[in-house]
């Protein structure tokens, strides 16, 4: 089960780790993109990790809502307003549950998912984060289907995301500041892709 | 790296108290916001005009903050988009009464933080927003296929000749209506040199060898469309100027106003050069330039490069370009 403590421990976790990945984020933008996307990351989960400590939060609904918005507040670039609004609507399943199991989490994680779509506008294949958003969404499903508990389909879900994030290097990106290198952009694996394969380990860590 | 900088994460704020030092009867600077202010305030009645991106442009944005041109320019990080608390700060401050135009480069980040800030200030509801996107680039095929060209050089141009507009009293549709005909009026092409240092990151972008160059660069020292062999002036103007002249449909006896511009770190020198070259290629081709502009304005960090703009020109958008301008980058007539 997640509650609010949990959420907590996830951003602590998530911080720690793109602290340590921030310079391979770094490099793998500075492949295809403009070289800032472990920066920027590292900024924004820093202020993210400070909250649990300069603020009591009623809920872990408000407390993800307030994650959304110090990284849409802090992190600039694309990844700023995704990654904020992903966790803006992963907030909302959530209202009212103090302890959120496998079918809850699981709903959570989809309507952030959609929120990255409605924002991005990203399709499969585009090499985005997406792509390592849609395979977790789908293991996430199948293991919770298979009886799996919330750890178990977070597993599954973290090990899918890390395969799309594989598969995101022979793509040609189509969206964000990769696709103006047009097929140049194949052979490197895209930076969002990455992050998010991050944040899912990091919530199968930490969250059951 | 070898910068004229103190810590690289303070970058950005410590140019913007430069800024604020150096021109203290133009410009007042929200530290905290990291805006760029008229010194004077917003007038009321005139439409205020908000444009932003990442730093490392300069002068765009900050430089064209002034009578004439903006109302406000928000800096995000080096080569980073601002947030959309430091638009909807500049939004609200802006307001004369009569609206707020945005003014964005396209760029997925840029774009997206806009975006989330229109929503957030029509949910705050009181000030009416429009946006214009600028997409200039002909180096970056618009399809469905990529993020749809760049805002480059146009931005410099649009920016001056609407904010002529917004001090003409004009209102915010036609404004905004203004700017995309503006938008639309203009394309560029731009190269590279050399790559460019992120002070945070520390080492070059990309590398370019010394007998290379690379073609259809944007501004944030993200590599281009191909690289080729360096060659003489004469041949880059030609790779630059040609595709611009067939994507605007230009033909004998059309007026433009012509841009060249610096990347940051290519003398003047070499860009009055290269406009010998532009304004030869354009003699041939029949089309008269009405205005010119030559010098660093949308930079990429310490890049040594060039891009070309050309912006189809009728009397109005000349007369608008002449109207009086006051700002650190961009100043005549007042």
């Amino acid at each position: 089960m997640a509650d609010l403590q949990s959420f907590q421990g996830w951003m602590a976790d998530y911080a720690e780790v793109v602290k340590e990945q921030a310079d391979y984020l770094t490099d793998l933008d500075r492949a295809i993109g403009d070289a800032d996307h472990g920066i920027n990351m590292a900024r924004g989960t820093v202020k993210v990790a400070a909250l649990a400590e300069a603020e009591d939060f009623a809920s872990s609904e408000a407390y993800l809502k307030k994650v959304g918005m110090t990284l849409v507040s802090t992190v600039g670039g694309a990844s700023g307003p995704l990654y904020g609004t992903f966790f803006l609507r992963l907030a909302g399943p959530l209202a009212g549950v103090a302890d959120a199991g496998v079918e809850e989490v699981g709903a959570a994680l989809r309507a952030g998912v959609d929120g990255i779509l409605a924002r991005g506008k990203a399709e499969l294949e585009d090499k985005t984060m997406y792509d390592a958003w849609a395979p977790a969404l789908d293991a996430y499903a199948t293991a919770t289907a298979d009886g799996a508990d919330l750890r178990g389909a977070l597993e599954a879900a973290a090990a899918a995301s890390a395969r799309g994030r594989d598969d995101t290097l022979d793509l040609v990106a189509r969206k964000g500041r990769a696709s103006y290198l047009g097929e140049r952009s194949r052979g490197h694996i895209d930076p969002g892709a990455t992050s998010t394969t991050l944040l899912l380990e990091s919530a199968a860590r930490t969250l059951a | 790296m070898k910068k004229l900088i103190n810590d690289p994460a303070d970058v950005v704020s410590e140019a913007l108290l430069g800024m604020a030092a150096a021109h203290p009867d133009r410009l007042r600077v929200d530290h905290d916001h990291k805006i760029v202010y008229r010194a004077a305030g917003p007038r009321e009645g005139k439409v205020g005009l908000v444009s932003g991106g990442g730093s490392g442009h300069e002068p765009m944005h900050g430089g064209f903050v002034g009578t004439g041109m903006l109302d406000a320019a928000c800096a995000g990080e080096v080569f980073t988009s601002p947030v959309p608390d430091q638009m909807m700060a500049a939004t609200k401050a802006v307001d004369g009464g009569a609206g707020v135009l945005h003014i964005v480069k396209n760029y997925t980040g840029d774009v997206m933080n806009f975006e989330m800030a229109a929503e957030l200030a029509a949910a705050d509801a009181g000030t009416e927003v429009k946006s214009v996107v600028t997409d200039d680039d002909v180096a970056v095929q618009d399809s469905l296929y990529t993020a749809g060209r760049r805002g480059v050089g146009v931005t410099v141009l649009l920016e001056k000749i609407v904010g002529a507009a917004a001090e003409e009293g004009r209102s915010l549709q036609e404004c905004a209506d203004l700017a995309t005909q503006v938008n639309r009026a203009g394309r560029s092409m731009g190269m590279a040199l050399t790559s460019c240092t992120v002070p945070s990151a520390g080492r070059p972008t990309f590398d370019l060898a010394e007998d290379e160059m690379e073609i259809g660069i944007g501004i944030h020292g993200e590599p281009g469309r191909e690289r080729k062999p360096l060659a003489p002036a004469k041949d880059i103007a030609a790779m630059l100027v040609e595709p611009v002249l067939s994507d605007l449909g230009l033909s004998r006896g059309d007026g433009v106003i012509a841009f060249v511009n610096g990347m940051g770190g290519t003398p003047l020198i070499e860009l009055y050069l290269m406009y010998h070259e532009v304004s030869q290629l354009l003699e041939g081709a029949g089309v008269s330039v009405a205005r010119s502009l030559v010098g660093n304005y949308i930079t990429s960090l310490e890049m040594a490069g060039c891009s070309v703009t050309l912006l189809r020109a009728d009397d109005e958008t000349v007369r608008l370009w002449d109207a009086p301008v006051n700002t650190p980058g961009l100043r005549w007539g007042a």
